[in-house]
């Protein structure tokens, strides 16, 4: 316990001191995560659409294998990642192994599916709900389109911040591909394991804190966003 | 892509008109004209087929079989000059003042245009203390009043109506009701389906009777309130709730 208290206090004087390694960690996992999450949500949300929408045939399939895919474990999507991008894989030729780009492709590939299953959903349930009203009033199908992204985008955020939530906490696939290299593919869930592994709590404490702090972020930002869904305007 | 309304709404022509689902045939061979004036109230008992008939004759499904034309025009055609107000009208997330004003800028009338315009429905639909107000928010009867309101706003020529009032408590139903009157005084046609005596010898100028999906009758609301006949029709004019026609 006093273990734990003391690492917690030099934690917080690392935090509360900017420390520079620290700071460095931080930043490449916001920018890996929130890459990752801007290009899943740019991919994820019209394949949901588009889903939730359109009849055709192995529409099924697609959405029985989105929505297995969500579910996949990030180990092995690191693992298939590795062996794309290895020097004797189908991309090797691009040399991304261990860099951010290749932990950034690892986060797409986890994130993209929820982003796609969950926002097909989303868009399913107000397309049977207004589709119908929409055609009523008039709306050509650019315009239901349009009066249906607009009338989900609460949901639709929240999507998109689950995927965040997965990607910012996902360690297995970043450790694979990045290869946790100090300075370079280090971000804080592969920090937080590799300083936890040598011993040294109180780094590893810090990034724990951020992580959570980070977390907790998220969850105020879903609450209040599921507060503002019936709005005047 | 933009609809042209058409020159001519009337007569409102149904011909021979079937609709199947999986080989099963919900409204079979109707026929019958309607002029431009007045109201009409759809009756029959429950799954007779006057949801059907009417969403047909809106646009929303095609016929299996026959046609609807509104005057030369198919429904698609004509719904500039046609809505409908659903039984469960879908709201938007939005004010009251900004779903009656959706309708509108779906065809793009200019906004100095538009906020006149949905005032005036405003104040013709009783909405004024709820203007600003979430449509998620209201109740059922001010739900309806919206429904109405968003579909005058556009300056229809007929107006659809699937059971208004079927959610409402009396009082509701009787402000929907006046409303409906006011609406068919400013010459709107009105097609209504509804399962309340009351409401089609208040409203109604004639009746469609449906059962099985099939026409049964097309009378003048005199006749059908006088008809004498051993069967459906008369129990149901004379007792509607034991003929099941009450949901």
């Amino acid at each position: 316990m006093s273990d734990f208290g003391e690492a917690l206090i030099a934690s917080a004087g690392l935090l509360t001191g900017l420390n520079p390694d620290l700071l460095e960690i931080i930043r490449l996992s916001l920018f890996v995560t929130l890459t990752a999450v801007c290009i899943a949500t740019i991919i994820g949300i019209p394949l949901g659409g588009l889903l939730a929408v359109k009849r055709f045939p192995g529409r099924g399939f697609v959405v029985l294998v989105i929505d297995t895919f969500m579910g996949l474990p990030p180990v092995v999507v690191g693992l298939i990642v590795y062996l794309w991008l290895s020097r004797s894989g189908p991309l090797g030729v691009l040399g991304l192994l261990y860099t951010p780009t290749a932990m950034i492709i690892a986060q797409c590939l986890l994130v993209t599916p929820i982003i796609a299953a969950l926002s097909r959903q989303v868009i399913a349930d107000a397309h049977g709900q207004y589709d119908e009203q929409l055609r009523s009033l008039g709306a050509a199908r650019w315009q239901r389109i349009a009066t249906l992204l607009w009338e989900t985008r609460t949901s639709l955020l929240v999507t998109v911040l689950a995927g965040f939530g997965r990607a910012n906490a996902e360690v297995g696939a970043v450790m694979i591909v990045g290869g946790n290299i100090n300075h370079v593919t280090r971000v804080m869930t592969t920090s937080v394991a590799y300083e936890t592994s040598r011993g040294n709590l109180t780094q590893a404490l810090a990034l724990g804190i951020v992580l959570i702090l980070i977390a907790m972020l998220l969850t105020l930002l879903l609450h209040q966003l599921r507060r503002l869904n019936v709005e005047p305007g | 892509m933009m609809r042209h309304p058409p020159d001519s709404l009337f007569p409102l022509a149904v011909t021979s008109l079937d609709f199947s689902v999986d080989g099963e045939r919900l409204l079979s061979g109707l026929s019958f004209e309607l002029e431009g004036k007045g109201c009409t109230a759809i009756l029959g008992p429950n799954g007779s087929g006057k949801t059907l008939l009417l969403r047909l004759c809106h646009g929303m499904l095609t016929p299996t079989a026959g046609s609807v034309r509104w005057g030369e025009a198919t429904p698609v055609q004509a719904l500039p000059s046609q809505a409908m107000v659903f039984q469960l009208p879908a709201m938007l997330n939005r004010s009251v003042r900004a779903n009656i004003d959706y309708a509108l800028r779906l065809r793009r009338i200019p906004r100095d245009e538009r906020q006149r315009l949905v005032q005036e429905a405003v104040e013709l639909c009783g909405l004024t203390e709820v203007v600003g107000r979430n449509a998620r928010v209201l109740s059922g009867g001010e739900r309806q009043k919206l429904a109405i309101a968003r579909a005058w706003v556009t300056r229809p020529r007929a107006l659809l109506m699937d059971e208004p009032t079927s959610e409402l408590d009396p009082l509701a139903t009787r402000e929907i009701e006046s409303m409906i009157q006011r609406v068919v005084a400013q010459g709107v046609r009105v097609i209504l389906t509804t399962h309340d005596m009351n409401q089609v010898r208040h409203l109604a100028d004639d009746v469609l009777f449906l059962e099985y999906g099939r026409l049964r009758a097309h009378l003048p609301i005199g006749d059908f309130l006088n008809y004498q006949g051993d069967d459906t029709m008369r129990d149901f004019v004379a007792h509607p709730t034991r003929s099941g026609a009450i949901s």
